[in-house]
């Protein structure tokens, strides 16, 4: 079977053409922004830029950066470009107060990023001839809504069975004969182990391929997944801030990700210096959402460690590849594919009378990522009364819960027992082997 | 007249107890005492001490966390129904009982004794006082 495109003539253009496409998009872009965004506009007056100044893509690195920060202080309007009646949809991360993004969508950035999600079930051999069961979740989450869209643009009869419910994911794999799986990667696992279980093998399964994304996974990762589901795994990726999946994806040679440069434009830079990187170097994936109408991000920062190449790829795709991010330049968490961050958990252990003597641990079991929190006790919250601190403890629990929106395992330690590198607790272990 | 008992958080792994009774024998403290009640992570020793202040102190110091609960300490015959002799009385004058712990005598001495959490302290001393039930005394420890 050869490759297989969804728009080829735009997967494969000539460099020149895509940088043509670039060009004249990202002048229509600042100008968007310029006369309907004066959050931006503010920012780039600050700079002292004008929309004249940006005539090519080499002129992007004058433009100012817009990060998570940004889009709280925005939030929720403040950085929509288009009327609100011409808005159709919102999404949402799955973060927590505070930190949550709502991303707005006409008609025509919803229609683009279906494309998006189009050219990645295509890249991992899709037709209109595969059943496609798309089990990320649906609601808020870019997750279900993208790879769905994308899935009835390439004409795939499309089971929407949302994340959840085990055996009815098996059920409709095996009886509709599902060619094809959309969901986040420890998912995919999970279901492989439940299939074993189940005294399923891979022959017992019509999956060919599946699409795999929202959280980081290592390569160990990929052939166990491959090997209990039988399938060809293929990584996608996207933030909500730039419309959901499907701003990068897998293609066959599995090389790194295809950036979709036809609507986004990638930089490096280096985190501190804010400096654009030459091409191979490693630093921070910046993106300019240069065909987005409601809203247009302009050099976001995404906080996601990575490198590109423009090598070419033996696909025939010529569009620019991004490597697996290999972390972050904050110290944000992706723990289940949920946003956490360290000063979340310090506040909900400070408003529950402990001190900020914490570590959080993250691990993966059976190919899923669990949390623990250590607390070292204080004299304040000891009580001869068994009965009393585990009452304490299970506050603190629900708590976490809800302010993470994820369960967090909460273990009581022995004062100063935390490990302290030059005074300092360390805050993070992450013994994930991504 | 109750006895301070001082309960210490130590977390459920090895090695927890030993260093505790270490810190203790380094500052010269004797334990008379001594129940450990555990959940899956953590635990809690409960132990009563000759000199009170002096624990806490070189406890703190080392680190531990703990806490001074008011119990009362009774002594009785070592002999079948010794104990049911003061659980009796408690019974009868409604003393609620929290958690309780004994402490093996050998078998050449005649008394046994016996630590009680109450929910009332004052009133259960007064009750076995009346009751000519000993008491123990913190500076009989």
């Amino acid at each position: 079977m050869g490759e297989h495109y969804y728009q080829e003539e735009i997967e494969c253009a000539p460099r020149e053409r895509i940088i043509g496409i670039q060009n004249e998009k990202l002048k229509r872009q600042v100008k968007n922004v310029w006369d309907n965004v004066p959050y931006y506009r503010k920012k780039m007056e600050e700079k002292g830029v004008s929309p004249d100044d940006i005539q090519t893509i080499d002129d992007l690195k004058k433009l100012p950066f817009l990060s998570k920060a940004d889009l709280r202080e925005a939030y929720p309007y403040g950085l929509v470009a288009r009327p609100l009646k011409e808005c159709v949809r919102i999404q949402s991360t799955s973060g927590t107060t505070g930190k949550r993004v709502v991303a707005f969508y006409t008609r025509h950035d919803i229609d683009l990023w279906e494309d998006c999600c189009a050219r990645a079930i295509c890249a991992a051999g899709g037709t209109d001839e595969d059943v496609c069961q798309v089990s990320y979740g649906y609601g808020l989450f870019t997750g279900g809504p993208g790879l769905n869209g994308g899935s009835h643009k390439v004409g795939c009869l499309t089971i929407p069975t949302s994340s959840g419910n085990t055996e009815r994911q098996i059920m409709f794999i095996r009886d509709l004969s599902a060619t094809i799986l959309c969901c986040t990667p420890s998912y995919a696992a999970y279901l492989g182990e439940s299939m074993k279980e189940m005294g399923l093998s891979p022959d017992d399964i019509p999956l060919r391929a599946g699409i795999f994304g929202a959280e980081a996974w290592s390569e160990e990762m990929r052939h166990d997944i491959e090997k209990t589901l039988g399938i060809k795994a293929f990584d996608i990726y996207g933030l909500t801030e730039l419309s959901g999946p499907g701003v990068a994806f897998e293609c066959s040679e599995q090389k790194g990700m295809h950036i979709n440069e036809d609507h986004f434009i990638a930089e490096i830079i280096d985190p501190d210096t804010q400096e654009v990187l030459p091409e191979g170097s490693e630093g921070e994936l910046v993106f300019t959402a240069i065909d987005k109408e409601a809203f247009p991000m302009m050099r976001y920062r995404t906080r996601d460690i990575c490198m590109l190449t423009r090598e070419k790829c033996s696909c025939g795709r010529t569009h620019v590849r991004m490597c697996k991010p290999k972390g972050r330049s904050d110290d944000m968490l992706i723990i289940r594919g949920v946003n956490v961050f360290p000063s979340q958990i310090e506040t909900v252990l400070l408003n529950n009378g402990y001190q900020a003597n914490y570590q959080i641990l993250v691990g993966r079991v059976n190919n899923t990522d669990t949390l623990d929190v250590m607390v070292e006790m204080t004299p304040e919250m000891f009580s001869d009364d068994v009965g009393e601190i585990e009452k304490r403890q299970s506050k603190l629990v629900a708590d976490l819960k809800s302010m993470l929106g994820i369960k967090a395992n909460v273990r009581l330690v022995e004062p100063k027992s935390i490990t302290r590198s030059e005074g300092k607790a360390v805050r993070v272990i992450d013994n994930r082997k991504i | 007249m109750s006895v301070n008992q001082i309960s210490v958080f130590l977390e459920n792994k090895p090695g927890t107890l030993n260093a505790m009774t270490g810190v203790l024998r380094d500052g010269g403290i004797n334990i008379r005492a001594m129940t450990v009640s555990e959940t899956k992570d953590f635990g809690i020793a409960r132990i009563i001490v000759n000199d009170t202040y002096q624990a806490t102190t070189t406890l703190k110091e080392a680190g531990f966390v703990c806490s001074l609960t008011p119990v009362v300490v009774c002594k009785a015959s070592d002999v079948p129904g010794g104990l049911n002799g003061i659980l009796k009385i408690m019974s009868e004058n409604g003393i609620n009982i929290e958690y309780m712990y004994a402490s093996i005598s050998a078998k050449d001495v005649k008394d046994a004794c016996f630590v009680f959490r109450v929910t009332d302290t004052k009133g259960a001393v007064s009750t076995l006082n009346a009751s000519k039930i000993h008491v123990v005394m913190e500076d009989e420890l």
